[in-house]
């Protein structure tokens, strides 16, 4: 019992709190961003690579630039060339987009070393490269507020932007014709050609937007969450937002609430330990989530054309 | 002449040149010396025999999980899981070689097959998500690496490490567990003789007997194979049970000969450089061989030219990536195939 | 003379596979005109109507629209030129509303959005102007099947779409849905719209049709004022034979029924009926024919009797040789010596990377001779192909060739070679000389005579009628799944009699009927 208080003790801090939202805004932003791949019906696991390739170049950009904004630019610009380059050869040569996206990890795992290792003399972080990092914001009034302001203000400017992006997002994908047409060659393609929308103009768009998205993300990883960007340093969050937009069922709230258990799940693995739950284990939780939610989503849908066909 | 049924060939080999002439352009960039760091990443892995053991040690692994892949590849089954196998079944065997203690050769045979039998099942799962219900395996691939890799890790952590030890790593492997090295002055072990004898036995299965036609059929086209009367669900767990037992026997074995402690604390990657050696071999289990061998020397050549040269070896995975994007391109030369074929239908 | 609103000169149309889709034809549009297309299935009906929407573009020929040259290169092309599509499988989102439906592709914006209240207006507007009334908040997913219909011809309209082709847009509708459509039809006539009407049912061109043109083959069979063509005349445009095939047909004594089936009823997820007390006996040494426009349950006949119905509901008797098959899976009919070739070669019938002789052995490499235990018996695999392929004639490199990189004709000699070499009990052959070549057609007829003087039970579906006629020993005619006639020796029968039946124009009493199946 006093394990699950000490437990209680830790969470119901608004110290905990505030740390979901911390870990959250990376997994949220690539969630967002193989949301709105996903829905122009191409699957982008290269989120991890992209994420990665930005940071680096966050980190560059911004120490040789000596400005931290400059250096957001150019991490959001690689993130959006490295899918770019995915999208030529997935849509153009017709590269299969799951080794496409496997060959973009490849190459952003040790091409980021390499690159680093060519500038810095490191291997394994950035320590010696001047990089800026982007400003934590107050929010007027919020800040005031008891609790609440405690929880939602002082947070990272990215952070910030990531919980604005899932109203854009939202609006983007519902609202605008752009939207419209990537729901549309998501879900019936030939719909959309026959009406003269170019589904290859789509697909690229919707892959540029998804390296834009986990550009974001690099740049919080390396010019926020740390201050400077180490090998491998994405751990996994790229393949966690991935989970993350499959259990949400391909919607933006649902992408964003389950972005955000994920994140808790993580900000909780260091509270578990208080219960002896090794954070390893707390670590696969998404990922098994995101099993079970799979094959419950699997048996149902059997089961509903089963019982079609027994209905007559 | 060239005919366009060797277009395969010749596209395979355009893009190797492509990816080694792009390696030239980024060591002629970086390197002060390009022509010197260039010989040594093309020579001197043959340099000596030590080198030469490097390149085959170093393709033993990439053997076992390009073998497992071509299987699953050959089925039409795009599963991705032998990653997170290849590193639990190591997980197993390095529990069994450090805390159990057999006589002479049963102790790494019982690890290995201990290993194998492990990826056998874990791999299993997705093919039978996928069989009974149409789960896509791929998915479920991918987030099992996750999950078998957080559990090896607690594993590794909890159960098997080594306080004492400077690192995080495991205790030390009973000295009966440990693969016999073959070849006096490298560290070529058993596993060499194991994953040969697996890929022949492949060939065999796939090309002469029942099931492995059932399970080309399958792959070409699971609706041809169900109208001739095949049981495709069968098949698809079979070739999931094979190819995860390969996975992890390939696990099992790269510990056990090449280390004396558990020492992975990341996915050491082989199971995803298996795809990649899939493609290269055009899922054939015999020319697995040659396109392990291939990226082993491409790989132990950057090595050295790390160790040799101002390059680092990393630059290898830029390589390795351009290689993955241009081999499963289908358009690529594609115009190429369309012009010779328009020849020959005109000389025709 | 006017200038025709639409029309298309010697229009060639080659696939790259070597198909001949539509061969020099001529076809024109009077604007205002209700203008049917008929041909069977397979005629060139959808390919030629591609061409107009810009999907495909002619090999050879010219396409002209009020008198100008043009080249439709994709479907924007056609939109922009007036003519819209209205595709036999709908062209819907199904998640999106009705109005999202319509303006996809030419969506009104305020500010950075979509302007929706505009895209319900014009939705509501159109559907005012043409009288056909749509929810425009409804989800697609949620309509009938009419319903969609309807969005997809509003869509067409709200593009500008004056000449407008619909293809066999009734195949899908109940009866007063159909009657629906037609009324709508007219009015969009009267409207000033042209319309094609691609169908292969024959009461409705009358119904509502000024002009038909009648393909077959891929050949236009000329234009025709409707009025002036009874639906015989028109029928025998349509399936007339060119060449009567004459092959040598030996007595065979009629051995013991292999097939019974009795009393079949099959119906759909949907509770429709597809089958309804189908009766009828093949007997070794003989060969029963199955004629009819397709889609009259003939696809539901052969489901049945290869182990296709798993999971739909049927009831009745299907037995060869006295075992009941109706619900057995594939393995166990096929080791009843049932052979069966497919009417797709492509997607069923055969894997194209595969080689020609994994292909062969695809049903028999289970047997002792192609296995020894395990292993497959190497040497017996090769000869049996290269026997397999001297005896069928296929043109090819040798048995290690894949079969993809083969023509058409030599590809479906392939799947005949498997299905009729293993002497099977029953053999069920669907379309089976469909797109290949003369020659490659009359070895697979000599081969399934062969095996007819093997004593082998054959069921023949096809929808060449000049092979049926000619091959069968008696044929049994479907139409709305029943059989309603039932012929013996139809050799001699005409076409349009024939036609007849395939119409429902005409039927046998159920006491003729009843001779199909025969008490032994």
């Amino acid at each position: 019992m006093n394990g699950l208080d000490s437990l209680f003790n830790v969470i119901l801090t608004t110290d905990f709190a505030f740390s979901v939202l911390r870990v959250t805004t990376p997994i949220l932003f690539a969630a967002l961003g193989a949301l709105i791949s996903n829905r122009a019906g191409i699957i982008n696991i290269g989120m991890e690579g992209i994420m990665l390739v930005s940071a680096l170049t966050g980190v560059i950009v911004s120490s040789y630039s000596q400005n931290a904004w400059v250096g957001l630019l150019g991490a959001v610009l690689a993130g959006t060339l490295i899918a770019g380059l995915l999208a030529f050869f997935t849509l153009k040569f017709k590269t299969h987009i799951i080794l496409g996206g496997i060959a973009i990890n490849m190459f952003a795992s040790g091409g980021t070393v390499f690159i680093l290792y060519l500038l810095s003399g490191d291997k394994g972080s950035s320590t010696s490269l001047p990089s800026k990092v982007l400003p934590s914001l107050e929010l007027p009034l919020i800040k005031d507020i008891p609790v609440v302001g405690q929880i939602l203000s002082g947070h990272h400017v990215l952070t910030y932007i990531s919980i604005i992006s899932v109203f854009v997002v939202y609006y983007l994908l519902n609202r605008t014709s752009l939207g419209l047409r990537i729901r549309s060659v998501g879900e019936n393609s030939h719909a959309a050609q026959s009406v003269g929308v170019s589904v290859i103009k789509i697909q690229y768009t919707a892959l540029l937007l998804s390296g834009f998205f986990a550009g974001l993300g690099g740049a919080y990883m390396s010019m926020g969450y740390l201050s400077l960007f180490t090998r491998d340093m994405i751990a996994g969050r790229g393949w966690i937002a991935i989970a993350a937009e499959s259990m949400g069922r391909s919607t933006t709230a649902g992408t964003a609430l389950t972005s955000l258990l994920f994140g808790a799940a993580d900000a909780l693995s260091n509270a578990f330990q208080v219960l002896k739950i090794p954070a390893e284990l707390i670590a696969t939780l998404p990922y098994v989530a995101t099993v079970v939610g799979l094959v419950i989503y699997a048996v149902s849908e059997t089961r509903k054309k089963n019982r079609k066909i027994s209905a007559k | 002449m060239f005919k366009s049924k060797y277009f395969e060939t010749f596209r395979t080999t355009a893009v190797i040149l492509i990816a080694l002439v792009i390696a030239f352009l980024i060591i002629a960039l970086v390197s002060d010396n390009p022509v010197k760091t260039i010989g040594i990443f093309l020579f001197e892995p043959l340099n000596s025999k030590g080198h030469i053991g490097n390149v085959i040690e170093m393709a033993i692994p990439l053997m076992f999980t390009g073998l497992a892949v071509s299987l699953l590849f050959r089925a039409n089954m795009f599963n991705l899981g032998a990653e997170g196998v290849f590193y639990f079944s190591g997980v197993v065997a390095s529990a069994i070689a450090i805390h159990w203690s057999l006589g002479g050769f049963l102790h790494p045979v019982v690890a290995i097959l201990a290993g194998s039998i492990v990826g056998a099942i874990l791999s299993a799962i997705p093919g039978i998500l996928k069989a009974k219900w149409n789960a896509n395996e791929l998915v479920t691939s991918l987030m099992f690496n996750n999950i078998l890799f957080g559990i090896g890790l607690y594993l590794l952590n909890y159960q098997l490490r080594d306080a004492k030890a400077f690192a995080n790593v495991s205790f030390k492997f009973e000295k009966t567990a440990l693969l016999d090295k073959i070849i006096p002055g490298t560290r070529i072990h058993t596993g060499l003789i194991f994953v040969l004898a697996l890929i022949v036995l492949a060939h065999f299965f796939l090309y002469k007997t029942k099931w492995g036609y059932e399970l080309r059929m399958t792959g070409a086209n699971r609706s041809f194979a169900r109208y001739s009367g095949m049981k495709t669900a069968k098949v698809i767990i079979l070739v999931h049970l094979l190819a995860g037992f390969i996975a992890g026997m390939g696990g099992s074995v790269e510990v056990l000969g090449m280390y004396t402690r558990f020492q992975w604390t990341a996915l050491p990657g082989y199971g995803l450089d298996g795809a990649l050696v899939a493609m290269l071999a055009k899922n054939n289990p015999l020319s697995v061989i040659g396109s392990a061998l291939f990226l082993a020397y491409i790989r132990i050549g950057a090595d050295l030219m790390a160790r040799l040269s101002d390059v680092p070896a990393e630059m290898i995975s830029i390589i390795q990536a351009v290689i993955i994007l241009l081999i499963s391109a289908e358009q690529f030369l594609k115009f190429w195939k369309n012009r010779m074929l328009l020849k020959e239908a005109r000389e025709a | 003379m006017e200038t025709p609103l639409l029309e298309m000169r010697g229009i060639t149309k080659v696939y790259p596979n070597g198909v001949v889709a539509n061969r020099d034809v001529n076809f024109s549009l009077r604007e205002g005109e209700i203008h049917a297309l008929a041909g069977e299935n397979g005629a060139g009906k959808s390919t030629l109507m591609k061409m107009i929407f810009g999907m495909e573009e002619p090999s050879e020929g010219e396409i002209y629209i009020r008198g100008e040259k043009v080249r439709l290169q994709s479907p924007q092309d056609a939109i922009d030129r007036g003519i819209g599509m209205v595709h036999q499988h709908f062209m819907l989102v199904p998640s999106f509303t009705v109005a999202e439906n319509m303006v996809l592709g030419m969506e009104p914006r305020k500010g950075l959005g979509i302007h929706y209240a505009e895209a319900i207006r014009m939705t509501e507007e159109t559907a005012r102007k043409y009288n056909l009334a749509v929810n425009p908040k409804a989800k697609v997913e949620d309509l009938t099947v009419g319903m969609k219909q309807k969005v997809e011809i509003l869509k067409a309209l709200l593009r500008g779409a004056k000449i407008l082709i619909l293809d066999e847009p009734t195949a899908v509708l109940t009866p007063q849905e159909t009657e629906e459509l037609f009324r709508e039809l007219q009015q969009l006539k009267e409207h000033g719209h042209t319309i094609v009407f691609i169908s292969h049912k024959l009461k409705e061109v009358k119904a509502i049709c000024d002009r038909i043109t009648i393909l077959r083959g891929g050949s236009s069979e000329g234009v025709f004022q409707t009025a002036d063509m009874s639906e015989q005349e028109i029928s025998r445009l349509m399936v007339g034979r060119d060449v009567v095939l004459k092959y040598d047909k030996p007595n065979v004594a009629l051995q013991e029924p292999v097939l019974t089936v009795q009393e079949l009823n099959v119906s759909d997820r949907q509770g429709n009926s597809l089958l309804r007390d189908v009766n009828f006996t093949v007997h070794g040494g003989q060969i029963v024919g199955i004629a009819g426009v397709e889609g009259n349950g003939q696809r539901e006949l052969i489901e049945a009797l290869t182990g296709g119905l798993q999971g739909v509901s049927s009831n009745g008797a299907v037995q060869v040789k006295g075992t009941e098959i109706r619900e057995a899976d594939i393995l166990t009919i096929r080791n009843l010596g049932v052979a069966y070739i497919p009417e797709d070669r492509m997607s069923q019938g055969s894997a194209a990377e595969a080689s020609i002789s994994d292909n062969l052995i695809s049903t028999r490499y289970r047997s002792k001779a192609m296995n020894k235990g395990f292993f497959l018996r190497g040497s017996s695999v090769m000869e049996m192909a290269t026997r397999l392929i001297e005896d069928f004639k296929i043109r090819c490199s040798g048995p290690k060739q894949p079969i993809g990189m083969l023509s058409g004709g030599n590809m479906q000699k392939v799947v005949v070679a498997r299905e009729c070499s293993a002497n099977p009990q029953l053999l069920i052959a669907e379309q089976p000389t469909r797109g290949v070549d003369v020659g490659a057609a009359q070895l697979i007829h000599q081969k399934l005579l062969e095996l007819r003087e093997k004593q082998s039970a054959i069921v023949l579906v096809s929808a060449d009628l000049n092979e049926v006629l000619e091959i069968s020993d008696c044929l049994l005619v479907m139409y709305e799944g029943q059989i309603v006639a039932y012929i013996e020796n139809p050799s001699g029968m005409s076409e349009e009699e024939l036609g007849l039946y395939m119409l429902g124009i005409k039927r046998q009493d159920a006491q003729q009927i009843r001779r199909a199946l025969s008490h032994v």
